[in-house]
C-alpha cells in the first residue's frame, strides 16, 4: 500500500479563531493528505503527544492571537525534548513578516501569512516531506 | 528513521517505537509485516473493545469519559489504554481529516495512554483493512485495554465484532422508529448498548424501543463462530474442543445504559458492564474461542490471498485476454469464464 502523508494541524495559545486551520485541513484532505486535527488550545506537551503518536511527517501550526513568538519557540523545544526535532513545522496565522526570520531561525520550515494560496501550503508540505524521506 | 524496527522498544512500551511500528503495519510495508511476525507471540493479552456506532452519536466523547475511569478506578490498579480511533477516507482523493483527538482532551496528556488515529483508506466494515494489526502491536506493547472507535457506522459495518471481545454501540436519541431497532446489523453485535445524549427528549423512547427489540430478536446469544458465517472461506473452521462449550449455558443480555458523554453521566455503569463482559467470556471459554475464531478468519484471508496470487503467476496472460473477450462478447458467462481460466491453469 502506498504511504500517505500524514500532516498534524494544531491550534496552540487561546485565541479561539480556527477557520484558517480547518481551511488548510481541508486543503491538505482534498490533496490527498492525512490529516490529524487537534481542534483549539493545545498546549505545546498536547501538540508534542499529538506529533509522538500519530508518528506524523509533518506539524502546522495556526496562530492568531499574535503569541506566536512565545508559543513557537516553546512547541519546537518541546519536539526536541521528545525526539522529534527532525519533522518539519510550519507556522500560519497573522504573522508579521519581520517575525519570519527569528521564526525560520529557530528551525520553522516555511511561514504563512493571511492571504496565503492553500495551493501553495499543499506543494510546500509535499516538498517538505517527500524531500526528507529521499535523504 | 523510517522503516526502521524497534521491537524491544516496543515491547518495552516505548511510545516512539510504537508509534513508527504502527505506522509501518498501517502501510502494510514489508519492515510492517516483520513487526507483525516478531510481536504474534506477545499478543493476545489484551482485553479488545470496539466502539460503533452513527456519526455525531458520541463515539469520542464516550471513550473519552470511559478513558478518564479506567485510569482513575474505586477500586484496584488504573489499566492502560490504548485507543484506535479511525474515521473516513475520501472515495476521491484518499484523504482524510481524523478528528477524533478533538473529542479527547482530558486522556490526551497521560502517559498511560496512547491515541492513534488512522484513516479507513477504502475498507468499508467501519474498521481499516490494517486496523488488527495496529492492535495487535498494541496488544503486545501492554495495555490491558484497547478501545477501537469504528468509523460513524449505519447499519452493516459489522466487522468490529469480529475483532473485539466486547463491542458496544452507541445511540443517539431520534434516531428512527422501533422498525430500525428490530433491523439485522448493528443491532445485534452489541454486548453492551448506550443510548448517549440521554437529556434528549427522545432518550426515553429510544431505551424503549432498544430494550424491546433486545427482548423478542435474541433469544439466544450469537455465539462466536456465528459472527464468522456468511463468509467464503478457504477451509472448514475448526471446531475446536472449546465450541461444544457454547451449548453450555451462556447468555448475556446486552444491558442499555444512558449517558451524557460530555458531562461523564452514567459512565460508571458502562465501565462496569465491559469488565463484566469480559469475566462472562473468561468464565465461559468464549473469550479463547473469540481469538480462536479470529485467528482462523486472518488465516483464511491470508491462504485467500496467496491462492489468488499463486494461480495469477501461473496463468496464462494470452488465455485471460481471450475469455475476457469471449465474456465482452456476451458469449462466456462471468461464471463460466472463471470455470475456464480456472481448468486452463490446472
Amino acid at each position: 500500500m502506498e504511504r500517505k502523508i500524514r500532516v498534524l494541524i494544531a491550534k496552540p495559545g487561546l485565541d479561539g479563531h480556527d477557520r484558517g486551520a480547518k481551511l488548510i485541513a481541508r486543503a491538505l484532505r482534498d490533496a490527498g493528505m492525512e490529516v490529524i486535527y487537534t481542534g483549539l488550545r493545545q498546549t505545546p506537551q498536547m501538540i508534542t503527544t499529538a506529533a509522538l503518536q500519530e508518528d506524523v511527517d509533518i506539524i502546522g501550526l495556526s496562530i492568531l492571537s499574535g503569541a506566536h513568538m512565545t508559543l513557537v519557540p516553546r512547541v519546537m523545544e518541546s519536539l526536541k525534548e521528545a525526539g522529534l526535532g527532525e519533522v518539519a513545522v510550519f507556522v500560519g496565522g497573522i504573522i508579521p513578516e519581520e517575525d519570519w526570520p527569528a521564526l525560520k531561525e529557530i528551525g520553522v520550515r516555511a511561514v504563512y501569512g493571511p492571504g496565503t494560496s492553500t495551493q501553495q501550503v499543499i506543494e510546500d508540505v509535499s516538498k517538505l516531506v517527500l524531500g526528507e524521506v529521499e535523504e | 528513521m523510517r522503516g526502521t524496527l524497534d521491537v524491544q522498544g516496543v515491547l518495552a512500551g516505548n511510545r516512539r517505537a510504537i508509534a513508527r511500528a504502527l505506522t509501518e503495519v498501517e502501510n502494510d510495508s514489508q519492515v510492517g509485516r516483520e513487526a507483525l511476525d516478531l510481536l504474534f507471540p506477545y499478543s493476545g493479552k489484551a482485553h479488545l473493545v470496539g466502539v460503533t456506532g452513527s456519526p455525531g452519536a458520541g463515539k469520542s466523547s464516550l471513550v473519552n469519559q470511559m478513558t478518564r475511569l479506567l485510569r482513575a478506578p474505586e477500586e484496584g490498579e488504573p489499566k492502560k489504554v490504548a485507543i484506535v480511533a479511525v474515521d473516513p477516507s475520501s472515495p476521491f482523493t484518499g484523504g482524510a481529516i481524523l478528528g477524533d483527538r478533538i473529542r479527547m482532551r482530558d486522556i490526551v496528556d497521560d502517559e498511560g495512554v496512547f491515541i492513534r488515529s488512522m484513516a479507513s483508506r477504502g475498507h468499508l466494515g467501519g474498521i481499516a483493512r490494517t486496523t488488527s494489526g495496529l492492535v495487535r502491536v498494541l496488544d503486545a506493547a501492554g495495555f490491558d485495554l484497547i478501545l477501537v472507535e469504528t468509523v460513524g457506522a449505519g447499519q452493516s459495518e459489522v466487522d468490529i465484532a469480529r475483532l473485539a471481545h466486547t463491542t458496544i454501540v452507541v445511540e443517539a436519541p431520534g434516531m428512527g422508529d422501533d422498525i430500525q431497532a428490530i433491523k439485522a446489523g448493528i443491532l445485534e453485535i452489541a454486548d453492551i448498548l448506550v443510548v448517549n445524549k440521554a437529556d434528549h427528549p427522545l432518550a426515553d423512547n429510544t431505551m424503549r424501543a432498544l430494550k424491546a427489540s433486545l427482548e423478542f430478536s435474541r433469544p439466544d446469544y450469537v455465539s462466536t463462530l456465528d459472527r464468522f458465517h456468511h463468509r467464503e472461506l478457504a477451509f472448514e473452521p475448526l471446531r475446536t474442543n472449546l465450541a461444544t462449550q457454547t451449548k453450555k449455558e451462556v447468555s448475556w443480555t446486552p444491558p442499555v445504559f444512558k449517558t451524557i458523554s460530555t458531562d461523564g453521566v452514567g459512565i460508571e455503569d458502562v465501565v462496569k458492564a465491559i469488565h463484566q463482559h469480559a469475566n462472562f467470556l473468561q468464565e465461559n471459554g468464549q473469550w479463547h474461542l473469540r481469538d480462536a475464531a479470529r485467528l482462523q478468519e486472518e488465516l483464511n484471508e491470508l491462504l485467500m490471498a496467496a491462492f489468488a496470487a499463486e494461480w495469477r503467476k501461473k496463468v496464462d496472460q494470452a488465455r485471460i485476454e481471450e475469455v475476457l473477450g469471449e465474456m465482452l462478447e456476451r458469449k462466456v458467462s462471468p461464471i463460466n469464464a472463471a470455470k475456464k481460466l480456472l481448468i486452463a491453469e490446472s
